[in-house]
């Protein structure tokens, strides 16, 4: 049976489905024994005991998307170093070149996003100079 | 090998990876739309491993469905739902949409029934125990320009990534 | 040769114990953060409940149980809910490929320490971890408030740079054991040279990437140095801002598995994993790879705590620069020598 090749992820499926059972369950159970008195006040976004003041979800700064954009860059490149960590040994020399062209034709494109500060958040350089 | 219930899972993940796409378009909320994506991606996950690829099934969970849809939620958290919600699903690109559903659809039923001829029949099945080795010989060996060819197109996105975003800032 | 059924029986009984086991090392862990932290600031932490306030946690538990459970009304209820449910579920999920011992045979039945043998092992942790960013990123947008959004998005953007230099640094543990298996990449690290320096990643030049790992895997699990999340001097609790009752204790939770997962992997990649000196008879030397491996864990967890007592927080662009300026370099640099090294050898 666990020579079987798809019977292994079996049970990682019955783990999740036993995770997602346990959750549910504490939630149920939160819902069911946990004391309730609402009032007014309690039930009012947190700001600090000030009234709230106009809609959570406003603009934000665009660095966000484009932190998430280099995230999935650089995840493409490590999936391709994966297959290529596991077979090192059998490639050989002519691996290791093959992916310092890969590695650095990505890492033009790094030092590019480097230079035209995608990866400074706030003005961390013109607060130093501030700093005294 | 002799796989336990493989049609039961089949048509489970199949039928999950449908309803998951049905979900996507048919939603008003957007969030709702990026979770049905994330379960029908999930999902192809699980169809990936059925077809002895447990690489590409790792691959898909780690790419699609932790990293683009990160980006994707990200994007629609910022929208504004209530307003999204006014406005109206579908406009009228509808038709040319169907056009092209419809021609994608003829494109799988010809693969489907002329397959045969068009590509090989035998399924490659790689042992679970060298199935990324095998996958990576191929790739660093006898497809190592396609390789080096993605190493541009990464580039690329993120030059592309950086111009349009300077241009809103 | 094992029956479906038996099969997904002995699954079932090993998962339930697992979870167990990890909910109990969770709740201890609290417990031992109240306690190490207490005492690096001249404090005793709880000692009330039992004996050195060994039952604190119990009571923890049944507090948070017996806690008003707030759904306020401008919150976005379904997703307001599945928020910690999705960071509990994937957080106790990664544990489900971390072996944590040999084959045992019980009762006739041959069976790994380890819920499944899969191959593809590492990809699968990665996976599973990488999906927990949903949790937090949902719960700081369903709570529509101000301070749980900004957490939200600025936890969601620290994981996912962090996530990167994360996956670079095991790749110099790939390249030495040549697997995805955590059990390979265990059964690497055997053996020891000169009888002496075991044959651990780390002795092996993967210190570099340790300590990338390392670093990384504080920001992952959103930990100080790297809480900026949850700073509580600027956005109150961040993105549980809004959450109570059990469902604040569910990302809790979510955080200390997460923690302890980070710690078994750690313990498998880079410190040999349940490698250790056996001795004494047959029962003894069956247990002692068990208690290597947990004595590792416990390892990491403290080092944990003492870094939370000890330092102070990074500022937010701080933490970006750091994460993509200084440690994405190494991580990369690290690879490829490793990479040259390995290439050169063989």
């Amino acid at each position: 049976m666990p020579d079987n090749y798809f019977a292994r992820y079996l049970p990682l499926l019955i783990h999740f489905l036993l995770a997602g059972a346990l959750a549910s369950a504490i939630v149920l159970l939160s819902w069911l024994i946990g004391y309730r008195k609402p009032t007014r006040a309690k039930l009012s976004p947190y700001e600090c005991g000030m009234v709230p003041v106009g809609d959570a979800r406003q603009r934000f700064s665009v660095k966000f998307y484009l932190v998430a954009m280099m995230f999935i860059i650089f995840d493409v490149e490590a999936v391709f170093l994966y297959p290529w960590a596991v077979v090192l040994r059998q490639l050989k020399m002519f691996g290791f070149w093959e992916m310092l062209v890969y590695v650095g034709i990505v890492l033009v494109g790094f030092f590019y996003v480097w230079k035209k500060g995608v990866l400074d958040w706030g003005k961390a350089t013109s607060a130093r100079r501030g700093e005294v | 090998m002799q796989p336990v219930a493989t049609t039961f899972f089949f048509y489970l993940l199949s039928g999950a990876a449908i309803l998951g796409g049905v979900l996507v378009i048919t939603r008003k909320n957007p969030v709702h739309s990026a979770l049905a994506l994330i379960m029908t991606l999930l999902a192809q996950a699980g169809l990936y491993l059925m077809l002895y690829a447990p690489f590409v099934a790792g691959v898909q969970i780690i790419l699609y469905a932790g990293g683009i849809m990160v980006l994707f939620l990200f994007v629609i958290m910022l929208v504004n739902i209530e307003k999204v919600q006014k406005q109206e699903q579908f406009n009228k690109q509808w038709l040319v949409g169907i056009v092209a559903a419809a021609a994608l659809g003829v494109l799988f039923v010809l693969v489907y029934m002329k397959g045969e001829s068009l590509f090989p029949k035998h399924v490659v099945r790689l042992a679970e125990e060298s199935n990324t080795q095998e996958i990576a010989v191929l790739l660093y060996g006898q497809y190592m320009f396609a390789f080096e060819i993605a190493s541009l197109l990464l580039l690329v996105a993120i030059i592309g990534a950086v111009v349009m975003a300077k241009k809103r800032i | 040769m094992l029956s479906v059924g038996t099969f997904v029986l002995i699954s079932i009984i090993k998962i339930v114990i697992a979870l167990i086991v990890l909910l109990t090392a969770v709740a201890y862990t609290v417990w031992l953060e109240r306690k190490v932290v207490g005492h690096i600031q001249n404090r005793w932490g709880p000692t009330r409940v039992g004996p050195f306030g060994l039952l604190q946690p119990l009571a923890d538990g049944v507090k948070f149980i017996f806690k008003e459970d707030l759904t306020s009304p401008h919150v976005y209820r379904p997703l307001y809910i599945a928020a910690p449910m999705i960071s509990l579920i994937f957080a106790l999920t990664s544990i489900a490929v971390i072996p944590v011992g040999n084959w045992v045979t019980v009762g006739g039945i041959h069976t790994p320490l380890q819920i499944t043998d899969v191959n593809m092992g590492l990809l699968i942790v990665l996976g599973i971890t990488s999906m927990g960013v949903y949790g937090v990123a949902l719960a700081g947008w369903s709570s529509n408030s101000k301070y749980s959004l900004l957490g939200g998005l600025r936890a969601s953007a620290q994981m996912v740079s962090y996530e990167v230099s994360l996956g670079l640094s095991l790749i110099g543990v790939l390249i030495m054991a040549g697997s995805f298996s955590l059990r390979d990449i265990v059964d690497a690290q055997g053996g020891a040279y000169w009888h002496v320096i075991p044959r651990w990643n780390i002795f092996q030049g993967q210190i570099f990437a340790f300590f990338i790992y390392l670093t990384a895997a504080f920001a992952e699990t959103n930990r100080i140095p790297f809480d900026l999340p949850e700073a509580e001097t600027e956005l109150v609790a961040g993105y549980h801002t809004e959450y109570s009752a059990m469902k604040f204790a569910m990302f809790f939770m979510a955080e200390y598995a997460n923690m302890i997962t980070v710690a078994c992997l750690a313990s498998l990649l880079f410190l040999g994993g349940w490698h250790g000196p056996l001795f004494g008879p047959a029962w003894l030397q069956a247990i002692l790879p068990l208690f290597w491996f947990a004595l590792r864990i416990f390892g990491f967890l403290f080092v944990y705590i003492w870094v939370r007592g000890t330092l102070p927080r990074f500022r937010y662009d701080q933490l970006m620069a750091f994460g993509w300026k200084v440690l994405l370099p190494l991580a990369i640099a690290n690879l490829m020598i490793t990479g040259l090294i390995v290439a050169l050898k063989s």
